[in-house]
């Protein structure tokens, strides 16, 4: 465990900015773990390819979960995977981020009814982040969502939990609607 | 004008089953002629002509009767399918064969079980393609086939409770401690 993930209750001491700087290295070098499970997989290796080069925000694909700070869960998670995504979550370090990409990973996608071997959502199983909507999510929707733990990462504090984080990322989240409204002008007028 | 008429005329002369359709009755009126009942007439379906086999312990021979005579020659088995017929209270699957660079025909045959505990002889021996097939179709229809070498499930979980491609199948509630349904 470390400094951050420490659970300080009694917040009369420690007002450093270390945090700061540790949350800046954290997300300035998110490794996630190497594997997809279906067609989302291949948008996620469109995104680490040169195009979409996620390498520019220190997201590099590791080959081993004990050397990962992130699970992209991209595809159908099965019942016979999902006991294997468990176990490679827990052999996870912490901190660890989880980000379910596309529909299938999110609550079962197309396969909500009749996918009897399909398990409808990822969320089941282990504790989810940030979920990435799409079917599946183009690169720029993965980037979004990577961009989100990101900002997870910067809400986070010595002595607060990650669900407190989770809670002032949500406060703090703008509302895009003005943002789209304002894009779609500019479409209009050009 | 005149080269519509003569189109519908020559339509009227040609035979109305396919090539397709007319080799595989020559394939099996030699079959019927070995077997007799053991198979059921020809279905001259245009898309997939197919017989069964009534006696489904013959199939075995059957199988090896169409795999090894000269004018049969079936040796390639495209696709093993199962089938389930509720209705009938049976299971059954569905082979498509094909004699592939010598003679070029193709043919169906349906054998059918019974749906309870209903036992087809296995054709991994006859055909290696169908070892795997045969696994798929008892896996997702649940009838077993006869001296397989290695009659398990092959793509569901090993204890997954039921078979998922059967008409009246309900997914189970919860498979090792998580919820299955939506």
């Amino acid at each position: 465990m470390g400094l951050l993930d420490a659970r300080i209750t009694k917040h009369n001491a420690l007002v450093t900015s270390v945090d700061n700087v540790m949350n800046w290295a954290r997300l300035s070098s998110l490794w996630p773990m190497g594997f997809g499970l279906a067609c989302c997989a291949i948008e996620m290796m469109a995104t680490n390819a040169s195009n979409y080069d996620l390498e520019r925000f220190g997201i590099f694909p590791r080959a081993s979960p004990r050397q990962s700070d992130l699970m992209i869960v991209a595809g159908t998670v099965t019942m016979k995977m999902a006991e294997r995504v468990v176990r490679l979550y827990e052999q996870m370090p912490e901190p660890r981020y989880v980000l379910s990409m596309g529909s299938c990973s999110n609550c079962g996608g197309p396969y909500w009814h009749h996918g009897y071997h399909v398990l409808k959502g990822v969320d089941r199983v282990i504790p989810v982040d940030v979920y990435v909507p799409g079917c599946p999510p183009r690169p720029e929707a993965l980037i979004g969502g990577l961009m989100k733990i990101q900002e997870l990462i910067r809400m986070e504090q010595i002595g607060i939990s990650r669900a407190d984080a989770l809670k002032k990322l949500e406060e703090k989240s703008a509302d895009p609607r003005p943002l789209i409204e304002v894009a779609r002008q500019g479409v209009k007028a050009s | 004008m005149d080269n519509e008429s003569h189109m519908s005329e020559h339509q009227e002369e040609t035979p109305a089953s396919s090539p397709q359709v007319e080799a595989a009755k020559t394939v099996w009126a030699i079959v019927r002629e070995k077997f007799a009942d053991a198979v059921s007439p020809l279905d001259e379906n245009p898309s997939m002509p197919f017989f069964e086999v009534l006696d489904t312990d013959a199939w075995l021979d059957i199988a090896l009767f169409l795999r090894d005579n000269p004018k049969l020659r079936f040796n390639y088995m495209a696709c093993l399918s199962g089938m389930d017929y509720p209705d009938e209270g049976k299971l059954g699957i569905v082979c498509n064969l094909e004699s592939l660079g010598e003679h070029g025909h193709t043919i169906a045959v349906k054998v059918k079980c019974a749906r309870d505990g209903g036992v087809i002889p296995s054709v991994a021996r006859v055909w290696k393609t169908a070892e795997w097939h045969e696994r798929e179709a008892y896996d997702m229809y649940g009838m077993t086939f006869g001296s397989h070498p290695d009659m398990r499930r092959i793509l569901c979980p090993e204890d997954w409770e039921g078979f998922p491609l059967r008409k009246d199948y309900q997914v189970q509630e919860s498979y090792h401690g998580i919820r299955v349904p939506y």
